[in-house]
């Protein structure tokens, strides 16, 4: 079986989010970029059918040479190789061009995506790469199992799960519950010594053109002050609640 | 040329979120000097649309359309639309229709907006706001296609009643064979689900382990909540995962939100912050989250939380 896993390169979930250029461009001053933590559940998984049932990985991101420690980062956790497609990431319509460009290139069974990513948290990527390739696509996967060109997935949904059979080619949108928490791999010398060998192929994009457009950003109104209330007068809670802010 | 509203339905009765988009469609619609209509899959009494704004109903009744499924959904939707030649789809933020709005979008050569928290402002262009970064900012996004896709986040626009009547219109889409079937659906049907609950619990790790859940569990019981959890405590195995909310949960847009023994870390406090009213239960006066609360208690759970369940009880006794 042949995976790729789609990698978005993302600032770390602890990041303060500031913006410049008049409020058009995201600050990374002073900003760590991780893998989106949804895209390393998924690669996780990919590693283990990578074990366990001999499928080849294969990583792949959608940007500047800016993201390439990222891609080593996951080549160190175990990928085979890297793809980066040579182009900044304006809108998920374009990636999502890119990303099924890719897939259909490299013939790959099974697409690994994020089911958002935390920053444009566009959760639109995954989604719109099986519908360009026409493959199948389960979202919000958090189990998954493959049996030669047959898969079982679980699909987390509002209040519960449910459990799907479908077919490869598949794409799924990844999240938590997918691997354990202590499944994590954080990379060790060994493999960031081997990433250093693997190959990591800069591919051109396909011309594609930009849906939607982001013209600025803001952040949220500061909070107005706490108002305290003793832990024995909660009475005082209740009516608050009920006459102040309305909401029981 | 009309706006189409995907009013989503569950077992045959509307979600609170098909009001919520369809008042939202009817904003749009007003902005561009057009008319509503909504696409109802299975749903057995339309009637209370119109009071929502929408003025045309396209009623589809399929036993194929029995289960949700994003592909044959997403088809109907698009036939939907091209029927009506419609240039603006509003949709809620359920997970069934996030799953199928990037399909729609593909099959309609629109630009798709997700996460939108308010009506646009400019319809030319097209500009939208929307959450980004996990809820630590807004971004104002144009979407240049001809066909425009819109995903409403939860509780974010409110419902708006406006006078009228939904003419209802049998449709008879094509539904075609999807390559995803459900096996079984593991669904809790006497709670709330996170996404769909006005009020939302959550317990973090000062709670101590899962032996302590009762008093979350009668609290949002009391106020008829959903229950949830920080993600230290889901890992824990505590609690389910599907009750983990946060930056990398799920993102809880409640009028209130309750948090319990749970300290504030960014994380947690990116994926709640659009929660209207949030209020604290915390020993630590100290703890983050009261610097992003709007009520707060400095006490033991173990001692506040029972209180307030016989606070709330006699509360609703006299309601
Ligand atoms: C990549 C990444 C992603 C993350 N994503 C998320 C996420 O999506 N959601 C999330 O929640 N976290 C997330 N986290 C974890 C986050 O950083 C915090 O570790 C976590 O939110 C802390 O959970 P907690 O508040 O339950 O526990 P703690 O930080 O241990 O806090 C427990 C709190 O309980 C209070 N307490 C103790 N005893 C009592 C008592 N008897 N009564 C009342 N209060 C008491 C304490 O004062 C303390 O404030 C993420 C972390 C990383 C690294
Ligand atoms: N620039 C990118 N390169 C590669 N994969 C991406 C990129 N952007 C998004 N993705 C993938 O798509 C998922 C969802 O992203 P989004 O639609 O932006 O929320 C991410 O978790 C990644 O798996």
């Amino acid at each position: 079986m042949k995976i790729l896993v789609c990698i978005s390169h993302v600032p770390d979930t602890t990041s303060k989010i500031n913006f410049t250029e008049d409020n058009t461009k995201f600050d990374s001053n002073g900003v760590q970029f991780v893998i989106n933590p949804n895209d390393e559940f998924g690669l996780t998984r990919a590693m283990w059918f990578k074990e366990k049932q001999g499928a080849s990985v294969t990583v792949v991101n959608v940007g500047t040479a800016e993201t390439e420690p990222t891609l080593r980062k996951a080549l160190a956790i175990g990928a085979d190789e890297a793809i980066r497609v040579n182009t900044a990431a304006t809108d998920g319509f374009s990636v999502a061009k890119q990303l099924a460009n890719v897939a259909k290139e490299g013939g790959y069974d099974l697409i690994i995506a994020g089911r958002e990513s935390i920053d444009y948290n566009g959760g639109m990527v995954p989604g719109m790469v099986a519908g360009l390739t026409e493959a199948h696509f389960v979202n919000n996967c958090i189990g998954l199992e493959v049996d030669g060109t047959s898969a079982k997935a679980i699909r987390e949904i509002d209040g519960g799960k449910e459990t799907v059979s479908t077919a490869l080619p598949l794409v799924i949108g990844s999240q938590k519950g997918l691997v354990e928490e202590s499944d994590l791999r954080i990379p060790n010398m060994r493999g960031i010594m081997m990433a250093r060998k693997k190959p990591l192929t800069i591919v051109e994009p396909v011309a594609s053109e930009a849906e939607t457009a982001s013209v600025a950003f803001e952040k949220p109104a500061p909070k107005g002050a706490v108002t305290l209330v003793d832990a024995d007068n909660l009475d005082e809670l209740v009516s608050l609640l009920h006459k102040e802010a309305k909401v029981i | 040329m009309s706006v189409l509203v995907y009013t989503e339905s569950e077992q045959g009765t509307f979600k609170k979120a098909a009001f919520e988009v369809a008042s939202y469609a009817k904003a749009v619609a007003n902005q561009l000097g057009t008319t509503v209509t909504a696409i109802a899959i299975n749903a057995k009494d339309t009637s209370a649309l119109g009071t929502y704004g929408v003025d045309k109903v396209l009623n589809v009744t399929n036993t194929a359309l029995d289960k949700f499924n994003a592909n044959s959904y997403a088809s109907v939707i698009k036939q939907a639309a091209e029927k009506e030649s419609t240039k603006v789809v509003v949709l809620s933020s359920s997970a069934d229709s996030k799953y199928l709005a990037p399909l729609l979008a593909v099959g309609l050569s629109a630009g798709y907006a997700s996460n939108v928290v308010e009506a646009p402002s400019n319809t030319s262009p097209f500009t939208v706001k929307r959450t980004a970064f996990t809820n630590k900012a807004f971004e104002s996004t144009q979407i240049n296609t001809d066909v425009k896709i819109i995903g409403v986040s939860n509780n974010a626009f409110g419902l708006e009643e406006s006078s009228g009547d939904a003419s209802a219109e049998e449709f008879s889409p094509e539904v075609p064979n999807s390559g995803v079937t459900v096996e079984s659906v593991d669904k809790a049907t006497d709670k709330v689900a996170i996404a769909d609950a006005e009020i939302v619990v959550s317990g973090g790790r000062g709670l101590k382990g899962p032996e302590n859940w009762g008093m979350i569990e009668e609290l949002a019981d009391v106020l008829g909540a959903a229950t949830a959890c920080s993600k230290p405590v889901s890992d824990l195995g505590w609690r389910p995962h599907g009750e983990h909310v946060g930056q990398t949960g799920k993102p809880v847009a409640a009028n209130l939100y309750i948090a319990i023994g749970i300290s504030g870390a960014i994380q947690h406090l990116a994926g709640v912050s659009a929660s209207k009213t949030k209020v604290v239960i915390n020993t630590d006066p100290e703890a983050p989250f009261f610097k992003a609360a709007d009520y707060g208690v400095v006490g033991d759970a173990f001692e506040v939380v029972p209180a307030l369940i016989e606070k709330l009880k006699a509360f609703k006794a006299q309601q």
